[in-house]
């Protein structure tokens, strides 16, 4: 028999297979990947038991912060070709006579978290790419009965997109009076169906516990 | 780290080696790991979740009425300030407005003084229904499709005419986290009839006086 002879290189492990493994739970997580968008107001839902996920598309979100600030974000549509965003802007241009460019129309469709911009300074905001500048002007959409922008959002996104939905997302602590104000605008305009963004929280509770 | 070992042999005769070049995917492994680990904490890997509410249409006609309903059945919840919930059952008449009637006082725990407690003890016939029909289709008893399950419900709902009517009015100071928090606790009590109305003067009053606070600091850190 041959006698074994023994390396003198020290024990080398082959990388390959781990390599593989790694690209696929990158890839996975890459594709699955639903990026946190950095929100103009940090906001902790309430929660509750409630199961339905939020809509993936053909809805509009009120931001409304602690410190009573309102935010509006709404999507493409179910298709990006759709391109919802710049046609509500437009539409929202014309109410307050002001022309949009092209590079802003793209600007506001691909912009993806929420805005608080009022009309006056919309120009300004798209126009700029200064994060600090940006952040300068989200004042939150004012909603005065004077200068009801809010209400003239919600009836662009409706007149453009009429299967929108409407999503309500506050943070726990934020005043009732500010939410009741929205919901009232709102109502004002005939949307009567709301979603409440909240988080899950599973509650069990015992029904002979109750009844002793 | 890198090194780069250059191997040189002085004069010889450089011949092609016969071993298969060997690549170290270290390094690689190691910027795999970063990249999943970063892909990982940057994810939100649960959506957040949605509690359907529809209100009441707005009375835009004045000479519309409000449905009546009646007043046995009814229990008024008014969010408060400091996490509060004040209840009272049936209505106020016009001429009980200078002798308002007490308010009971409960909070969001699940224990006794929760509100959870009050509703379950007024809605126990219906609140059994559903519990039994969901334990008959856990067990395989009854044979439903989920679709199906969620409308057999709302029909067991409908059908009730034991349970409460629920008025929520919210007092100014409340904030945002009561109103999802009672919505809540109706789902979980199975409330068929709930809705979600302004609150009146005589009521902001009671609540006033339950809580103890005067009418004007209540406005004061309603402005704030």
């Amino acid at each position: 028999m041959a006698k074994v002879k023994m390396p003198k290189k020290a024990p080398h492990i082959d990388m390959t297979p781990m390599v593989d493994t790694f690209c696929v739970v990158l890839t996975f997580l890459m594709l699955t990947a639903t990026m946190r968008q950095p929100e103009p107001a940090s906001v902790d839902t309430p929660f509750s038991i409630s199961e339905k996920p939020t809509p993936d598309f053909n809805a509009m979100t009120f931001l409304i912060s602690t410190d009573d600030k309102i935010f509006l974000n709404f999507d493409n549509g179910p298709d990006t070709l759709l391109a919802f965003r710049p046609k509500v802007l437009q539409e929202m241009g014309r109410r307050y006579n002001i022309e949009f460019t092209d590079q802003e129309l793209r600007e506001f469709q691909k912009y993806p978290s929420s805005m608080g911009v009022p009309m006056q300074h919309m120009k300004t905001f798209l126009g700029t790419n200064d994060p600090n500048e940006r952040k300068a002007l989200q004042v939150g959409i004012p909603i005065d009965s004077t200068d009801n922008q809010l209400a003239n959002w919600i009836v662009a996104i409706r007149t453009v997109n009429p299967n929108v939905q409407t999503c309500i997302r506050a943070d726990a602590m934020t005043g009732f009076p500010i939410v009741k104000k929205t919901l009232d605008i709102l109502q004002d305009r005939n949307v009567n169906r709301f979603n409440l963004v909240t988080s899950l929280e599973a509650t069990k509770i015992n029904l002979e516990e109750i009844q002793q | 780290m890198a090194e780069i070992i250059q191997e040189e042999k002085g004069g010889g005769k450089k011949r092609a080696k016969k071993v298969v070049p060997h690549m170290d995917m270290t390094p690689m492994v190691d910027l795999m790991c970063l990249l999943i680990t970063f892909f990982m904490l940057t994810t939100a890997f649960s959506k957040p979740k949605i509690m359907e509410i529809v209100l009441p249409e707005k009375l835009k006609d004045p000479n519309q009425q409000a449905p009546k309903i009646s007043a046995s059945r009814t229990l008024n919840i008014l969010l408060g300030p400091d996490d509060k919930v004040y209840t009272y059952p049936g209505s106020v008449k016009p001429e009980d407005y200078n002798n308002l009637p007490p308010l009971n006082v409960a909070d969001f725990s699940s224990g006794p003084s929760g509100i959870r407690y009050m509703l379950l003890e007024r809605n126990r016939a219906l609140f059994k229904k559903i519990n039994d029909f969901n334990q008959q289709v856990i067990r395989g008893e009854i044979v439903i499709s989920q679709d199906s399950l969620r409308g057999a419900i709302s029909k067991l709902k409908s059908d009730d005419d034991t349970g409460p009517i629920v008025l929520i009015k919210a007092y100014k100071t409340a904030n945002y986290g009561n109103f999802v928090d009672i919505l809540d606790e109706m789902n979980i009590c199975g409330i068929a009839r709930y809705t979600f109305v302004d609150i009146a003067w005589y009521e902001e009053k009671m609540v006033e006086f339950a809580s103890g606070i005067s009418s004007s600091t209540a406005t004061a850190t309603s402005t704030n």
